[in-house]
C-alpha cells in the first residue's frame, strides 16, 4: 500500500480501522475508496464528516436513528413482528454524471417493457418476429391470459417500476432484475432521507444533494393520468392486504402523502361492472386502484377463490374501462427471470436503441449446452429460480455445500424452464457502521421509475440496501437486510432549475409587529404587577424595621 | 369517509378516554383504600372491579381451592397492567393505537407518534416500578396529549365527529362507572370530594355550589351539569350532537337515528326526572346508562361500520 493510500484512512480517527485490508479482500468495487484508498471526490464530503465525528457520537446517532423509526412507527413486521427498519447512517452517494446513466438506462428499460406487455397481451408481434420464443411468454406463471386484450386507458400498465441495480468489480451498473409487479420499498427513501437531514446536516449542506419528496406527487398525477375516459376528477385509492403485511406502513404513507384513501379488499365491492367503495355515506365509485395486493389475490372470480384480500369483479370492472389497475394485472411477464435474458433484444427490437445498462452474464437453463455448462461449474455460480423475490430459493454456489449442489441439480433437471445462472457479482462495496467499526459491505440500488404515459420519470434516488454479514452477497430487508439513504448528488446543469428559481424569489419579509401582549406575559409588568411587587417589599422592609425596634 | 376508517377513529375516541378515566377511577379509588379506615379492601376491590366489567371468576368449583380475593395487586393488574384484560389501561391504549395504525393515513402523524410511543413504552415493565400514581398521571399526560393534538389539528369533518362521538359515548359510560363505584362504596360522604377530584371537577364544583359540599349537590353536579364536560349530561348531549351533524339532513319529526333516539331519551330521564327520585335508584339509573351507551355504540356500528361481515366468494370452477 503507497504511504499516501494509508494516509486517507487514518484521516477516519480509528473509524477506518481495518478498512483497507476488508475493502481489498473483498475484491469489489468501493464506492468511497478507490483502489489505493484514496477519497473518491463525490463522497469526500461524507467522508470529511465522518472523520470529523467520534466514534461514540456516531453510535449514538445510530441508535437516535433507530429509536426515531420505532417510534414514528417506521417498521417491517418479520413474522408478525414489527421491527425498525434498519437505516446506517453512513449514506450512498452517486455522482450526477453516474446517476445520468442510470436514469437514461432505467427510463428505457421500462419502456421497453412497457411495449412488450402490450405486445404480449395484444398482437405478439415480437413472436413473430423472431425476439423471444412464445413458450418464454406462455409458460410464465405470472402470464395471465384473463387479460389479455384489455387496453388500459392511457396505454400504461407499468405505473411503477423498480430496477434492481448493482455495481461489478468495475463499478459500471447492470441490471439484476426487473420489478414491474408491485415493487416496494419506495417509502423507506422517503423516509431515510428525512431522518439522515437530522442524523447528518453538515454533510446535507456540503453539497447539493436532489430532493426525493416530489415521489408521491408525481405518483399521483401517473395515477390520474391513469384514470379511464371520461372521468374529469378520479377517485384513487390504494389497495392494501391490511395491517399484517410486511409492506403496511408502505401503503400507508403513499395514501397518506398522496391525500388519498387507503382501502382493504372489503371496503370494495363490484356492482354492474364499476367498482365502489363503502362510505359512511354509502357507495361511492373508485376509478384508479393502486393496488398493492398480488395478482393471485386480486380477484377471487378469475384467481384464487379463497382470496379475501381482493374483491370478485374487479377483473370484468376493469376489462368494460370502468376502473384502471396500477400496475396492470399480468406484469409478471415481464420481470420473470428467463425473459430477463431478453431485456436487451427487446430494447434493440422496440425502442430501435442500444441498451444503456447492461445486464449481469446469465445461462437459460432450459437449453441443454448452457445446462450441462452450468453443471458443471455450479459450485463458483449463482443459480435462482426466475419467479422468486426477496432472495427466495437463490443458491450461492461458492456458499453453497456438495449436499445442496446435488440437490439443486436434481431440482434444475427436474424443471429447467424454472432456474437461471448467474456469475456471482461482486457487488460494490459502502462502508457502513457495524458494531464498533466502519467496514465495508455489498449493497444493491433500486431506482424506481413512475410511468405517466407521456414519460418516465425515475426517481432521482433509491433504496440502497446492504447485506449487513460481512461478505455477504445476497442483498434483502425480508433477509436481515440493512438500507441507506442514496444521494443523488446535483449537477450544474439548467435542466434541474428547482434551486436556481427558489433563490430568485427568496425576498426578505416585511418587517411585522410583535406578537400581541397579554396579561402575565415576560414583557414589561404591568404598572399594578409594580405596585405590588413595592407593596410586598415596603412591608418586607416594614417587618424588619418593626423586628429591629423589639 | 371509508367506513372501516370511521370505526377507526370511533374506537380511538373510545379507547383513549376509556384509558383516561380508568386512569383516574383508579387513582383516586387506590388512595381512599389508603386513606379511609372504614373500607374492607377485599369488599371494595372486588366491587370496583365489578363496576368496571371485570370481575373476579368464582373459585373453580369441585376442588376446593379458596375463592381468589380481590386486593390492591389485583386491582392494579387487571385494571391496569395486564395487557390480556381487556378492561385495563393497558389494552385500551393498544386498542387505540392499533386503531390509529389500521387508519394510519387518515390520522395525524403527530397523533399516531404520540399513540404509538405511549405503546411503545408500555410493555418496557418499567411502570409496575414505579408508584403507580406515577403510572395514572403518565396515562393522563399521554391521553391529554392526543385529545389536544387531534382539537388542534383535525379538520372538523365526519372523520372528527366520529371521534368526538366515541369519546363523548365513552365518556358518558365512564362517568357513570365512576359514580356506581364511590356510591356503592356507601358510607361517608367524605368519599364524594375524591369522586369529583378523579373527574378533575373539584375545584369547578367548589367554584359553581361556593364550598357547600354535599352528596346531593356532587351527585348531582356529576350527573347533570350542563356546562361541566365530564358530567354525563353534557357527555350525552355531545354525542347527540355529532350524530346530528352526521345526518345532517333536517328532520321535521322526530329522530330518525336510532343510536341519537336512544341517548336523547337517557339524557331527557335524567334531566327532567326528579334529582332526588333519580338519586334513590343511583346504581340502577347508571347501570341504564351504560347500557344505553352501549346500545348506542351498537346502533352507531350498524348504521355507519356496516361492512365488517367478510365475503366468501364460492368459486365457479371448484
Amino acid at each position: 500500500m503507497t504511504p499516501g493510500a494509508s494516509h486517507g484512512v487514518d484521516a477516519g480517527g480509528g473509524l477506518f480501522d481495518g478498512y483497507a485490508e476488508a475493502a481489498l479482500a473483498s475484491g469489489a468495487w468501493d464506492e468511497m475508496f478507490t483502489a489505493d484508498m484514496g477519497v473518491r471526490e463525490t463522497s469526500a464530503p461524507v467522508h470529511a464528516a465522518l472523520a470529523g465525528t467520534e466514534l461514540r457520537d456516531l453510535r449514538g446517532r445510530a441508535d437516535a436513528l433507530a429509536s426515531s423509526y420505532q417510534d414514528k412507527g417506521i417498521t417491517f413486521a418479520v413474522g408478525g413482528e414489527e421491527r425498525p427498519f434498519p437505516l446506517d447512517v453512513v449514506p450512498r452517494v452517486v455522482s450526477a454524471q453516474e446517476w445520468s446513466v442510470v436514469e437514461a438506462g432505467v427510463a428505457q428499460r421500462v419502456a421497453a417493457l412497457e411495449a412488450f406487455l402490450a405486445d404480449a397481451y395484444g398482437p405478439m408481434r415480437a413472436v413473430e418476429d423472431g425476439v423471444v420464443p412464445r413458450s418464454v411468454i406462455t409458460s410464465s406463471s405470472h402470464f395471465h391470459r384473463v387479460v389479455a386484450g384489455i387496453e388500459p386507458p392511457n396505454g400504461v400498465r407499468v405505473h411503477v417500476a423498480g430496477v434492481d441495480l448493482v455495481r461489478d468489480a468495475e463499478g459500471a451498473f447492470r441490471v439484476l432484475e426487473d420489478n414491474v409487479r408491485v415493487p416496494s420499498g419506495v417509502s423507506y427513501v422517503l423516509t431515510n432521507r428525512s431522518a439522515m437531514a437530522g442524523a447528518m446536516p453538515q454533510a446535507f449542506s456540503d453539497q447539493r444533494i436532489r430532493p426525493v419528496a416530489a415521489y408521491p406527487r408525481r405518483l399521483l398525477a401517473a395515477l390520474r393520468a391513469a384514470a379511464p375516459v371520461g372521468v374529469d376528477d378520479p377517485t384513487v385509492v390504494v389497495l392494501t392486504p391490511g395491517v399484517y403485511n410486511s409492506a403496511y406502513f408502505e401503503h400507508a404513507l403513499l395514501a397518506r402523502s398522496m391525500g388519498i384513501e387507503l382501502v382493504e379488499g372489503r371496503d370494495l365491492v363490484c356492482r354492474g361492472g364499476r367498482l365502489l367503495m363503502r362510505t359512511t355515506a354509502g357507495l361511492r365509485p373508485v376509478h384508479v386502484v393502486y393496488r398493492r395486493v398480488d395478482d393471485e389475490y386480486l380477484d377471487p372470480v378469475h384467481f384464487r377463490s379463497d382470496s379475501m384480500l381482493g374483491c370478485p369483479g374487479l377483473v370484468n370492472a376493469a376489462r368494460a374501462g370502468n376502473v384502471t389497475l396500477a400496475n396492470g394485472i399480468g406484469n409478471g411477464v415481464a420481470d420473470d427471470k428467463l425473459l430477463y435474458t431478453y431485456v436487451p433484444d427487446l430494447v434493440r427490437y422496440y425502442l430501435g436503441e442500444d441498451p444503456v445498462l447492461p445486464n449481469v452474464p446469465t445461462w437459460r437453463l432450459e437449453e441443454p449446452e448452457a445446462r450441462e455448462e452450468v453443471f458443471d461449474r455450479l459450485a463458483e455460480l449463482v443459480v435462482k429460480p426466475v419467479d422468486g423475490s426477496g432472495g427466495k430459493g437463490i443458491v450461492i454456489g461458492p456458499a453453497a455445500t456438495a449436499v445442496e449442489l446435488d440437490q439443486l441439480r436434481e431440482r434444475v433437471s427436474a424443471d429447467p424452464r424454472g432456474w437461471i445462472a448467474q456469475p456471482v457479482v461482486r457487488l460494490s462495496t459502502v462502508p457502513t457502521l457495524v458494531g464498533e467499526k466502519i467496514a465495508p459491505r455489498h449493497v444493491d440500488l433500486r431506482p424506481f421509475a413512475v410511468n405517466d404515459g407521456s414519460r418516465v420519470w425515475v426517481l432521482p434516488g433509491g433504496l440502497t440496501r446492504v447485506a449487513l454479514p460481512e461478505g455477504e452477497l445476497v442483498v434483502n430487508s425480508s433477509q436481515g437486510g440493512g438500507s441507506k439513504d442514496t444521494w443523488v448528488l446535483a449537477d450544474d446543469r439548467p435542466d434541474d432549475p428547482a434551486p436556481v428559481r427558489s433563490r430568485s424569489v427568496a425576498v426578505p419579509p416585511a418587517p411585522s409587529a410583535p406578537p400581541d401582549a397579554g396579561p402575565g406575559g415576560g414583557g414589561a409588568a404591568d404598572v399594578r404587577d409594580q405596585q405590588q411587587q413595592q407593596q410586598q417589599v415596603q412591608q418586607r422592609v416594614q417587618q424588619r424595621a418593626g423586628g429591629a425596634t423589639c | 369517509m371509508l367506513s372501516r376508517i370511521a370505526e377507526a377513529l370511533f374506537w380511538i375516541g373510545r379507547y383513549v378516554e376509556r384509558a383516561e378515566d380508568t386512569a383516574r377511577l383508579l387513582d383516586v379509588q387506590l388512595q381512599l383504600l389508603v386513606e379511609d379506615p372504614w373500607i374492607d379492601e377485599g369488599t371494595a376491590c372486588a366491587n370496583l372491579l365489578s363496576v368496571m366489567g371485570a370481575p373476579l371468576e368464582d373459585a373453580q368449583d369441585g376442588d376446593g381451592a379458596p375463592a381468589p380475593r380481590a386486593d390492591r395487586r389485583t386491582v392494579l393488574d387487571r385494571l391496569g397492567y395486564d395487557p390480556y384484560s381487556s378492561a385495563s389501561i393497558v389494552a385500551s391504549i393498544g386498542g387505540a393505537r392499533e386503531n390509529a395504525r389500521r387508519a394510519r393515513e387518515t390520522v395525524s402523524t403527530e397523533m399516531w407518534e404520540v399513540l404509538n410511543t405511549a405503546y411503545n413504552t408500555v410493555p418496557t415493565g418499567r411502570w409496575r416500578a414505579v408508584s403507580p400514581h406515577t403510572f395514572f398521571a403518565w396515562v393522563r399526560d399521554r391521553t391529554s396529549t392526543v385529545t389536544g393534538i387531534a382539537d388542534s389539528t383535525m379538520s372538523r369533518d365526519d372523520g372528527w365527529l366520529f371521534l368526538v362521538l366515541g369519546r363523548s359515548i365513552e365518556r358518558a359510560d365512564m362517568t357513570a362507572r365512576l359514580i356506581t363505584s364511590t356510591a356503592s362504596l356507601g358510607g361517608p360522604a367524605s368519599r364524594w370530594p375524591s369522586l369529583l377530584r378523579a373527574c378533575g371537577a373539584h375545584e369547578t364544583f367548589l367554584r359553581t355550589y361556593r364550598g357547600l359540599e354535599d352528596e346531593t349537590e356532587a351527585a348531582e353536579f356529576l350527573l347533570l351539569d350542563r356546562l361541566f364536560p365530564r358530567s354525563v349530561v353534557h357527555a350525552l348531549a355531545q354525542a347527540e350532537k355529532c350524530l346530528a351533524e352526521l345526518e345532517s339532513s333536517g328532520q321535521r319529526a322526530g329522530v330518525f337515528d336510532e343510536a341519537q333516539r336512544r341517548l336523547g331519551r337517557t339524557r331527557a330521564e335524567l334531566e327532567y326526572r326528579p334529582l332526588a327520585d333519580v338519586l334513590a335508584h343511583l346504581p340502577d339509573e347508571m347501570e341504564r346508562v351504560q347500557r344505553t351507551c352501549s346500545a348506542a355504540s351498537d346502533a352507531v356500528a350498524r348504521r355507519y361500520f356496516s361492512s365488517g361481515e367478510a365475503l366468501t366468494w364460492m368459486g365457479g370452477r371448484a
